[in-house]
């Protein structure tokens, strides 16, 4: 946690303490670095690249840590779809316990206590659906014949999000790709606080790979994650240019990725988001299973 | 006698390998960086070079063929991608492999001689070969008996290459060393001129079944002994690694060490092979990433 006044080129043109005091001994601070986030880990940019947001240096992604961060992403997507629905829910439980202890930090990145507040409550509400969504959007179906008929909700795989401005709209699209058992792989819009929820999420007993949380230009980095042939789907929420987005969608369907259209700019992310986040990114299978006579 | 006393005393005769410099050596050739128009020359002649390979307890008729198929036209839906150099299989597989061969240019090789352990009499290892040739193999994986290499009777191991390699015909004989099994470099400079003095028209490094398989120091190792044998005799020998070559970027590794160790001679299916399985579908998705200009994903590329 640190001021926004505190850059080290500002320290460093300060003058140093008179030598003939051996008073308080003055603490120099330990400035962060935000990195990138992927499989679990904090690389910076395979490019070296650095930009400065409020002062900060934020590592810029290139379209290398996109692919990096899709490889990542496939790799854990199998295990996390794989742990019980009952798991899932445990793990955004912890990560809605964690970042509710970290709230001070947020609000010293200038995100509103109400807005942090409403995040961590958007984790609980997303934990609780873990083990509900099948009852809901699965089912048996009558048909006519001697079979048992159900279908069966499933995640969709890697899923690129292009992630809105405000940190509740982060949380709002991370949430519900993951708890079905989907991994994202994230360009996040506002960098200190999406690295902060990274440092929240790799302290939560989410596998590494689930989330992956790229911070830079998505322009840059966006066209290469919607025509890449591994990724399932993309969410482009965060876009505001509609040029782009229709580029977007034009590379996605390349290989007939989902696309989630963006959505209003003014979009409200703390109105009930309702099914629709997550069942946009499941595949419904269904089986006819021979009843034995 | 005598020729066993001249066989130890010349293959003990040869320089001794300098481990640190040739890691360190292996290791500067890695890092060289490969890019745009060269790196796509060189994807094709990997893939040129490629013997897809299937080794497995349960490797049946069906698999064998759609191996075969994929070695002929490894990416269906680019007419312009190569066919690899060659499939390897088990002698009891040849047969199904040549049906779809046939006339294609790419060649069919099998293990023989007892593959992997080699531990088996010589007659069962030259009965081994002579099938596989019988049923349509031209080329022959053999191993040498690290048993006998190892316990230090060269001559063994040196008339067994020899009758193998009389057993193989008009086959080209491909003799495995098993670099992972001989515990130093040393003995694998022994061993790759043992075999080429036996009559080896490739060597190899690994079965790709014990834990240690192709490493790049080894491989530059045996890329000396085929220069090295070159200038002292004239005949040219082909060099494959085997085993634990993955990705593209591994590939291109090797082919940058051939370039500087042996030259443009061995830059050719002839004289230089990938015993490989999944590093076909790794440089399929390099390759279409620069033919199409955005990522690949290996959902489109067939599981073998």
């Amino acid at each position: 946690m640190k001021a926004a006044d505190t850059a080290w080129r500002h320290t460093l043109a300060k003058k140093p303490p008179a030598v003939t005091a051996p008073a308080a001994p003055v603490r120099l601070g330990v400035r962060k670095t935000y990195k990138l986030f992927i499989g679990g880990k904090f690389p910076r940019s395979e490019s070296g690249r650095t930009y400065l947001v409020n002062g900060d240096n934020v590592a810029l992604a290139s379209r290398k840590d996109a692919r990096d961060a899709v490889v990542a992403a496939r790799a854990a997507q199998p295990k996390w779809a794989g742990a019980t629905a009952y798991n899932r829910g445990q793990v955004l439980y912890r990560i809605a316990e964690m970042l509710e202890s970290r709230r001070d930090e947020f609000a010293a990145q200038g995100v509103p206590v109400a807005e942090v507040e409403a995040a961590v409550d958007r984790w609980v509400w997303y934990a609780g659906w873990a083990d509900k969504i099948a009852q809901v959007h699965g089912g048996a179906n009558p048909v006519a014949g001697p079979f048992f008929n159900i279908s069966a909700p499933e995640p969709t795989g890697v899923v690129a999000v292009v992630a809105p401005a405000s940190f509740l709209g982060l949380v709002s699209v991370i949430a519900p790709a993951i708890v079905t058992g989907n991994t994202v792989v994230v360009l996040a819009a506002g960098p200190q606080a999406a690295v902060t929820l990274a440092e929240v999420i790799a302290t939560s007993d989410v596998p590494g790979g689930v989330v992956n949380i790229l911070t830079g230009n998505a322009a840059e980095t966006a066209p290469w994650l919607a025509s890449h042939d591994d990724v399932n789907a993309i969410d482009l929420a965060g876009v505001t240019d509609l040029e782009l987005a229709t580029e977007l969608e034009r590379a996605a369907a390349g290989n007939l990725k989902r696309v989630l259209r963006p959505g209003d700019p003014e979009n409200d992310f703390t109105a009930d988001p309702g099914l629709k986040p997550m069942v946009a990114l499941l595949e419904t299978k269904t089986v006819w299973h021979p009843k034995g006579f | 006698m005598t020729a066993t006393l001249d066989l130890r005393a010349s293959l003990h005769g040869l320089p001794g390998v300098d481990k640190v410099g040739v890691e360190a050596r292996a290791a500067a050739l890695a890092t060289r960086s490969v890019k745009t128009t060269a790196k796509a020359a060189a994807i094709d002649l990997a893939i040129r070079m490629v013997d897809l390979t299937t080794l497995e307890g349960a490797d049946t008729p069906g698999k064998v063929r759609a191996l075969a198929a994929k070695a002929l036209r490894p990416d269906p839906a680019d007419p312009t991608c190569p066919h690899v150099g060659a499939v390897c299989v088990y002698p009891a597989m040849v047969p199904y492999v040549a049906e779809v061969l046939a006339g294609s240019g790419v060649h069919l090789a099998s293990v023989a001689t007892a593959f992997p352990s080699g531990q088996a009499p010589l007659d069962v290892k030259l009965a081994d070969t002579r099938d596989a040739v019988a049923a349509g193999a031209d080329e022959i994986d053999m191993v040498i008996s690290r048993g006998a290499f190892l316990a230090g009777r060269y001559d063994h191991v040196f008339e067994e290459i020899v009758a193998v390699k009389e057993a193989c015909g008009d086959a080209h004989l491909k003799v495995i060393l098993e670099t992972g099994e001989l515990a130093t470099y040393d003995n694998v400079r022994r061993a790759s001129w043992l075999a080429m003095l036996a009559g080896a028209d490739f060597i190899k490094t690994s079965t790709g079944k014990v834990p240690v398989a192709a490493t790049l120091p080894v491989t530059l190792v045996m890329l000396e002994a085929v220069r090295d044998f070159r200038a002292r005799t004239g005949r040219q020998v082909g060099v494959k690694p085997a085993g634990g070559i993955k990705t593209t970027k591994d590939a291109i590794k090797y082919l940058v060490m051939i370039n500087e160790t042996v030259g443009d001679d061995w830059l050719d299916p002839a004289w230089f092979r990938f015993g490989a399985s999944s590093l076909l579908n790794d440089l399929l998705m390099q390759r279409t990433k620069l033919t199409t200009g955005h990522y690949a994903g290996p959902d489109y590329f067939t599981l073998d």
